[in-house]
């Protein structure tokens, strides 16, 4: 294990925070260390869990749905909904709960801090997981570059199994349920969750065509619910303090219950991490808590929530942080870690950087992704270098609608094309200065498929 | 009496490879995790890597032996997955972080700055076989882009001015 100071995440370990208002980092140490199994104990841990055991799986997805938890890996579906369309019964197996903790998308640092500093809140969320979802085994899902994270949750899973909290007998109930940690190769496709699943079963990380949904037919063919980090690590203060309280956190105005880790990043005077309510606008977020841009820098625009969300302006900082907040000014919240665009960044290269990145990670399974995004590489990499020609622009947008929603198998080339779309629609301008050509006289060169 | 040549290519060209035994019992403890064997692939392949810096072609057989799967398969996770080595590299890894955070936080003048003093390219390795550069998604250390990645560490924020300094510790 790495003796590096855990010495990220802005200043987290620093901010105000207590357990009437901060689920999720009230427990966090001044010295930014892994809170352990008694110090977890101490301040209420797997009182939440204990709870869960007492109830039906089915009252506990209900409740889920009723404190208005939705998924907070970036797709934001509502996590109680998402239980409950788990099968169960008599006459279905015990299935699998699987902790998302693939982190990937560019731009957010939330759920290394959790599992590094609070792996037994993350450990918790997941035996209620399985209770709501009668599953017999949970794997978390680690990026194989999180190497503290591996050490921190390999730590609490043994301090977990000791104390009698993971195993044959769950905190001494009848309920029997165990976690392993399997740690990936690379590879930003792994978090789509069909595509983590075939990871997990040794495959190749492509999606998998749906339905059947996880929820049927996921993991060895058995009923699987795939939850991201910070959404598990919800589910325990739900079920301690129940759902009144929880949707009371969330400020008026935002459908969601709870709080989130929310940061901020560029050229900004104190990029980081806080926990805050849903429904916080983003102008709070960026001028009191990243306390604006940097001197000599302006914003120019800004992304709400990781790469596959759509670029807005300064004064959509207006909107509120939540999923219907972000939904009213036209894309979503995403993960809720949020990057300035300053002055000095031209769009287009931008973009060219983001398409590179994501023409490299796709798998390959579908043509529109795979022939897609190299293709807008080649357009941007020309538009870049003043040599674009005549109806770039256009193809451009044409492939953001035919790489959109409903034409992959997976979310990833719409994702992609999200950010470009709104990069068009607010910055045409700069794309046009890329067009030095009239049509047809200026791609000679092939698309660069497979050399990206 | 000679042995009858095998004239299936497969056989014929499968090299030597020992599998040391605490990298076998490893593998298969892995193999106890999980409801099918093949799942702990990749975990294998890990395994094999941490020993020998890379995947050797003979490893790819020994790893379908224990699991009980086509070596093709395996073959084709290897090379699916980016952080699985196919071919030597240095020492040390260094994963740079191109995302468009460390993009915007200058991302590529640390690349140039690396490529200038080290003499490779991305994907390349140093002639003294010390440094391997290569570009890796998102760190989750974006509040202090430029971020990497070198062994087991992470660095950031990672300067034109400071990147040699800190890759002076890597013998």
């Amino acid at each position: 294990m790495s003796t590096r100071p855990f010495a990220s995440f802005g200043t987290i370990n620093a901010m105000p925070r207590a357990e009437e208002t901060h689920p999720l980092t009230w427990r966090l140490r001044d010295d930014g260390a892994m809170v352990a199994l008694d110090e977890y104990r101490d301040k209420h841990g797997y009182e939440g869990a204990k709870n869960a055991l007492d109830m039906k799986g089915d009252d506990i997805s209900e409740l889920v749905k009723d404190a208005g938890l939705k998924g907070r890996g970036g797709a934001g579906f509502p996590a109680g909904v998402k239980w409950s369309l788990t099968a169960k019964g008599e006459e279905m197996p015990r299935g699998y709960v699987v902790c998302n903790a693939d982190e990937m998308e560019p731009n957010t640092y939330k759920d290394r801090m959790l599992m590094e500093q609070m792996p037994h809140l993350l450990i918790e969320g997941m035996i209620i997981s399985a209770l709501a979802n009668n599953a017999f085994r949970g794997y978390i899902f680690l990026r194989g570059e999180y190497h503290d994270a591996a050490a921190s949750i390999e730590r609490a899973l043994a301090e977990a199994r000791e104390a009698g909290i993971l195993g044959t007998s769950v905190l001494g109930s009848e309920f029997d349920f165990d976690i392993f940690l399997h740690t990936g190769a690379g590879r930003y496709i792994c978090g789509e969750e069909t595509a983590l699943i075939n990871s997990l079963e040794g495959r190749r990380a492509n999606p998998r065509s749906k339905p059947p949904f996880p929820g049927q037919s996921g993991a060895w063919g058995k009923p699987t619910v795939v939850n991201n980090v910070e959404t598990l690590c919800n589910a325990p203060p739900i079920l301690y303090h129940g759902k009144a309280w929880y949707l009371g956190l969330a400020l008026e105005g935002s459908d969601d219950g709870g709080t989130k880790l929310f940061g901020f990043t560029g050229q900004i005077k104190n990029p980081g991490l806080w926990e805050l309510p849903l429904g916080t606008t983003a102008r709070e977020i960026f001028e009191d808590y990243a306390q604006g841009m940097k001197d000599g820098y302006r914003l120019k625009a800004w992304q709400p929530g990781g790469a596959g969300t759509g670029f807005l302006l300064p004064e959509h900082l207006s909107a509120q942080m939540c999923s219907n907040g972000i939904a009213d000014v036209g894309t979503r919240m995403g993960t809720g870690l949020s990057l300035a665009v300053d002055h000095t960044v031209n769009m287009v290269s931008l973009l060219r950087n983001m398409e590179e990145f994501f023409a490299r990670e796709s798998c390959g399974w579908c043509t529109p992704c795979r022939d897609g995004l190299p293709w807008t590489v080649k357009l941007l990499r020309s538009l870049e270098r003043g040599e674009g020609e005549q109806g770039d622009i256009e193809i451009l947008e044409e492939l953001t609608g035919k790489l959109g929603p409903g034409k992959t198998f997976c979310a990833h080339a719409p994702g992609a094309v999200e950010p470009l779309a709104s990069a068009i629609q607010y910055f045409r301008d700069e794309f046009e200065q890329g067009i030095s050509h009239p049509r047809r006289a200026a791609h000679a060169e092939p698309i660069p498929v497979g050399s990206i | 009496m000679t042995q009858p040549t095998s004239l299936i290519a497969s056989d014929r060209a499968r090299p030597e490879f020992d599998m040391h035994d605490e990298d076998r019992h490893a593998i298969e403890h892995e193999m106890s995790h999980y409801e099918n064997p093949r799942a702990a692939s990749i975990g294998a392949l890990k395994i094999v890597q941490k020993r020998h810096g890379w995947v050797p072609d003979g490893a790819i057989y020994a790893i379908s032996d224990i699991l009980g799967i086509p070596s093709s398969d395996v073959e084709g996770v290897a090379t699916f997955y980016s952080l699985i080595f196919r071919q030597p590299v240095g020492r040390h890894v260094i994963l740079l972080c191109d995302s468009m955070t460390c993009y915007i936080d200058g991302y590529e003048a640390v690349k140039e700055a690396l490529a200038r003093q080290l003499g490779i390219q991305m994907g390349q390795t140093t002639e003294d076989g010390r440094f391997t550069l290569l570009p890796v998604c998102c760190l989750g250390n974006c509040d202090k882009g430029p971020a990497m990645m070198v062994d087991e560490d992470i660095h950031g924020p990672v300067t034109p001015d400071n990147v040699m300094q800190l890759l002076e510790t890597y013998s």
